[in-house]
């Protein structure tokens, strides 16, 4: 019975979901309604097993000293801070992103900047990857190249002051053969889903029971 | 031939010394570019454009810091372009972490038209040319939930204000009461809002994306599953053009053209390098 239930309703549930989808009348589209709802729920919670989650790994690595045990206390430090912000805010202003509040001082002057810096030291790493690693070796990666080349500039406003046809030239690539690469891929992607979410709903793919 | 080696083995310090060069000095300089509108986003700009005067726009904030200096001037570009047309904005976030720059957003574009407003008419107030109704778990069951009826996941706005006491909300049940949708993505928020809200409710939809977004919604574009794409920064510059209201798209534009040549220089520097010495190997 461990594996049946709940082969049992995921087979339910997707049969419903997917009928809904193509007969949202009732009384699917209600189930349907019904289910979504209580899946933003279980999602809410999944919130908060995610912060328990987070906690009780950081502070067994603190008490045990495990290697890299000095950035759990500044995790956890950063945890804290964020948890007292938000409720000050929450009980001052009566809402966390209230422009005058704690948590958006902490937000503004310290979540914002750390996170644009992470993400800015990708600039650096394409600029050292590009003189690296983009070598003309074969004509694929030569053709790759070039393409790469004249979507860079094109896509930017010196272009076109460069030469006039080259934001057209851009516009080419990305509106025909890049279109045309990603459709192959989106649907192989969206046939590979379809064919995983069959074998799941008809109980062949039973890894995630495990 | 030492030279070349030394090309090739570059330290990448020195990479990355000439690109924060190459970033900041026309960031210090406030050097500009003329900004060439692309059809995408001219379609985009037309649609909210083209709607009658007090329409409902819903704006969705589905990014974080690390995507605020592209989609953040796209934002402020629509809500200046919106309560200049006197539409309605109706804001909500996917994105937990994204919703302060939503309201950062609404007070700045918000407090520019009141700054200018002679009476209580022309201004922009809050409840009744715009709502903040904050951020809800459930994805994409949130955007088909939504098109049933908004107060079953959204019965308080962002302060906890109940949304039938504010006059906007009280005409917004689903995606019936809105004109158009715009997406500010970064992740995969877009194509569900497409897949949903747009492919089974019909809901009109314009969508902002970063750099690494905006290429995978030029299908939906062609089969006019959406109605615009404004893409990346180069895309927020053609809008703040478009609203004539230069900010930071704009700014940074000539930053990233510097940016962009450089690598570009980078790599061909790389392979001159690179194909000498492997010739002269050969031989």
């Amino acid at each position: 019975m461990k594996k049946e239930i709940p082969l049992l309703i995921t087979f339910v549930t997707g049969v419903i979901i997917v009928i809904a989808f193509f007969i949202p009348h009732q009384p699917f589209g209600r189930m349907q309604e019904k289910l979504l709802i209580w899946y933003s729920i279980v999602l809410g919670f999944t919130l908060l097993l995610g912060v328990d989650s987070l906690v009780r790994s950081n502070l067994t690595k603190i008490s045990r000293r495990q290697p890299g045990w000095g950035y759990a206390v500044v995790l956890m430090a950063g945890f804290l801070i964020c948890l007292v912000a938000g409720i000050a805010s929450l009980v001052k202003y009566s809402s966390i992103i209230a422009l005058n509040g704690p948590f958006m001082y902490v937000y503004t002057y310290i979540i914002v900047p750390l996170q644009a810096t992470m993400f800015s030291l990708l600039a650096f790493f394409i600029a050292s990857a590009a003189y690296r690693a983009f070598r003309a070796r074969t004509l694929e990666a030569s053709l790759l190249l070039l393409t790469a080349a004249l979507v860079m500039i094109g896509r930017v406003p010196v272009g076109a002051e460069i030469w006039r046809g080259l934001p057209a030239i851009q516009d080419w690539i990305m509106e025909i053969p890049q279109m045309a690469a990603k459709r192959g891929i989106f649907i192989g992607i969206a046939l590979g889903t379809i064919a995983m979410s069959l074998r799941v709903i008809l109980g062949l793919e039973r890894t995630y029971l495990s | 031939m030492k030279f070349l080696e030394r090309m090739v083995n570059l330290d990448r310090r020195f990479i990355y010394l000439a690109l924060v060069v190459v970033v900041a000095l026309p960031l210090i300089l406030k050097l500009v570019l003329p900004i060439r509108v692309s059809e995408p986003v001219r379609e985009a700009y037309r649609s909210i454009e083209d709607l009658p005067s007090g329409s409902t726009v819903m704006v969705s904030i589905d990014y974080d810091a690390s995507s605020e200096p592209e989609l953040q001037p796209m934002l402020l570009s629509v809500l200046r372009h919106c309560f200049a047309k006197r539409h309605k904005v109706v804001l909500l976030g996917q994105w937990a972490l994204g919703l302060p720059f939503g309201e950062i957003g609404l007070n700045k574009v918000s407090g520019e038209f009141n700054s200018r407003a002679q009476s209580s008419a022309d201004s922009i107030l809050y409840g009744r040319d715009f709502v903040n109704l904050g951020y809800r778990p459930g994805a994409r069951a949130l955007i088909v939930g939504l098109g049933r009826e908004f107060r079953d996941f959204f019965s308080a706005d962002y302060r906890g204000t109940p949304v039938d006491s504010l006059p906007l909300m009280r005409g917004v049940r689903n995606y019936n009461n809105i004109d158009l949708l715009v997406g500010l993505e970064a992740g995969q928020a877009g194509d569900e809002w497409i897949q949903f809200a747009g492919a089974r409710y019909g809901l009109k939809i314009i969508i902002g994306g970063t750099g690494v977004i905006a290429p995978d919604m030029f299908h939906y574009l062609q089969a006019g599953q959406i109605k615009g794409l404004v893409g990346g920064l180069q895309g927020a510059a053609e809008y703040e053009t478009l609203v004539r209201h230069h900010g930071t798209g704009v700014a940074g534009m000539v930053a990233q053209s510097t940016a962009h040549i450089l690598i570009l220089v980078f790599i061909v520097m790389g392979n001159i390098a690179y194909f000498v010495l492997k010739g002269r190997k050969k031989s």
